[in-house]
């Protein structure tokens, strides 16, 4: 494990309900300066919060959120942004503005935070946009690009700001290998030299062990396994050997119905149409 | 009702002490607003003023005629725009066609994790979408009202012209003498008012956005309702107000 780093992100007995659910258990872990963390885990199994909670826009029931040996969860809104001009995120779908073009993404946090001047932001913007692989893209509308480019210039704008500590929701799927390589590529080089750290939630086992240094495995809110990913390669939990390998059977539940009747067992099940029964509505 | 209150604190922060403290709002996105709000609702709004100025001659010279008072046409014409009409009707047109807009709009960036992306940014979306909104709404609204006023009154011109014995001159120095400068000032108040009320309504109900396209569609409809109704009441409020407590 590396631990020469200084620690970036500490999470720690982090709590989080919905109501009576908890989306997250007494979640715990460190990332270090320099680090890739990967975090895996079915859909649904709280990996989109637990990012939320770490960007401070969620707050936890319990437990607590350190960023750059700050306490997130106790900041005022101020407090927060001022650690978030130091982070980049990567959304799932790249949340990029419709009404802007790819290149005037790119350049508005420049444009919000700093004070270059116009030919310098368009140079960096350039330079982001080369560097996932989309030079001369600037001029186009997001819708008039692929879900793949979006992601792309989403990254582009997540590290507009030269991030300490990257996010990434899902950074390669809807990419073809080649373009998942690069990125990977790209986050493993912006990684070295312990300049940034980051934090990735990723589905692709391939991309996920090329660029790990460590991984979490998720399942129901807690935490099933952490390890590196030689660890996780040979781990002996079969919920990991199932995820990694993406077998159909296996320790993982397929679906949760059963559980969901037990917890709305006071729920009384309505048939969709009273009168005549559930599919009897058109012919009947 | 909290979220309306917090976002009109949130707006005043914006707009009235921010600025000192060295973020001073970006004009280009202000202008950007004030051609979709009030440059492009000029055609619809000349329209509707025309025609709600030929009505109330038209309307006037039925019942004044009876009276032998053909004459106070203009003045009705004249009182009735700056007041009442003009204010409320061009208010109408906005909120039908760029309250519905705004709110869809933020509405829409909200539920494709737009303005989580601003705020993860560390862009205030209130800053960045709702200032430059509010500002133009703020100065497009009256500007509206005023220049829907004159063609109000060419309206209500065109009718005694052609259709009644007025002369042109007879016409303008009527209307000049019957109004004073206070009935053009209480309409621009209103105007104003209407302006705020229509624009955070609008933004308020797009950043609270919930549950996709259908959440869009819902709160698009229930920002139009509510700030139709806010401005009727705020309407009666203020001319009880002007007119009728003092």
């Amino acid at each position: 494990m590396n631990s020469h780093g200084e620690t970036i992100i500490e999470v720690n007995d982090l709590v989080r309900r919905f109501g009576d659910r908890a989306v997250l258990n007494d979640i715990s872990f460190n990332v270090h300066r320099g680090e890739i963390l990967v975090i895996m885990g079915g859909s649904g199994c709280g990996k989109s919060t637990l990012l939320r909670h770490m960007i401070g826009s969620m707050k936890p029931t319990s437990g607590s959120v350190k960023i750059f040996g700050e306490e997130i969860t106790a900041m005022k809104e101020r407090e927060v942004e001022r650690v978030r001009l130091r982070l980049g995120m990567l959304f799932q779908s790249g949340a990029l503005l419709a009404s802007l073009t790819v290149g005037e993404n790119v350049a508005l946090p420049l444009m919000q935070h700093t004070k270059k001047s116009p030919d310098e932001i368009e140079r960096i913007v350039r330079q982001r946009l080369e560097m996932v692989g989309l030079t001369g893209f600037e001029d186009l509308k997001p819708d008039e690009i692929s879900g793949g480019m979006k992601k792309r210039v989403g990254l582009a704008r997540a590290l507009a700001l030269d991030p300490e500590l990257l996010f990434s929701d899902e950074p390669t799927s809807g990419l073809d290998p080649i373009m998942t390589a690069v990125v990977d590529q790209l986050t493993l080089k912006l990684t070295q030299g312990s300049h940034m750290t980051a934090v990735v939630v990723s589905h692709d086992m391939t991309s996920a062990f090329r660029i790990a240094t460590r991984m979490i495995m998720l399942g129901h809110g807690s935490i099933v396994a952490q390890g590196t990913p030689d660890e996780i390669r040979n781990s002996s939990n079969p919920e990991v050997q199932q995820f990694i390998h993406g077998e159909p059977d296996g320790p993982i539940p397929l679906n949760l119905s059963q559980e969901e009747h037990k917890d709305h067992s006071h729920v009384k099940p309505r048939p969709f149409f009273r009168a005549r029964g559930r599919f009897h509505r058109k012919t009947g | 009702m909290k979220n309306y209150l917090q976002l009109n604190l949130s707006l005043l922060y914006w707009i009235l002490i921010a600025p000192f403290t060295g973020q001073f709002f970006k004009i280009a996105p202000i202008f950007r607003q004030m051609v979709f709000i009030g440059v492009r609702a000029a055609p619809m709004v000349a329209l509707t003023a025309f025609s709600v100025g030929v009505t109330l001659a038209m309307q006037a010279a039925h019942s004044l005629e009876s009276l032998g008072a053909q004459m106070y046409i203009p003045d009705l014409v004249m009182i009735t725009l700056l007041r009442e009409m003009g204010p409320v009707l061009i208010a109408v047109i906005v909120i039908g066609r760029s309250g519905s807009a705004v709110a869809a709009e933020l509405g829409t960036m909200k539920v494709s994790e737009e303005i989580e992306a601003l705020e993860v940014m560390a862009i205030n979306p209130v800053q960045y979408l709702v200032v430059p909104r509010f500002l133009a709404m703020l100065v497009m609204l009256p500007a509206l009202t005023i220049f829907g006023n004159y063609i109000g009154i060419l309206g209500g011109w065109a009718v005694c012209r052609f259709a009644l014995d007025f002369n042109t001159a007879g016409y303008i120095m009527r209307a000049l003498e019957s109004a004073d400068t206070w009935d053009l000032y209480s309409g621009m108040i209103k105007s104003a008012v209407f302006a705020w009320i229509i624009i955070t309504i609008a933004c308020n109900a797009g950043l609270n956005v919930e549950g996709g396209a259908e959440g869009v569609g819902q709160a698009t409809t229930a920002s139009v309702v509510q700030a139709l109704l806010a401005m009727l009441v705020m309407n009666a409020v203020l001319t009880g107000i002007f007119f009728f407590a003092a």
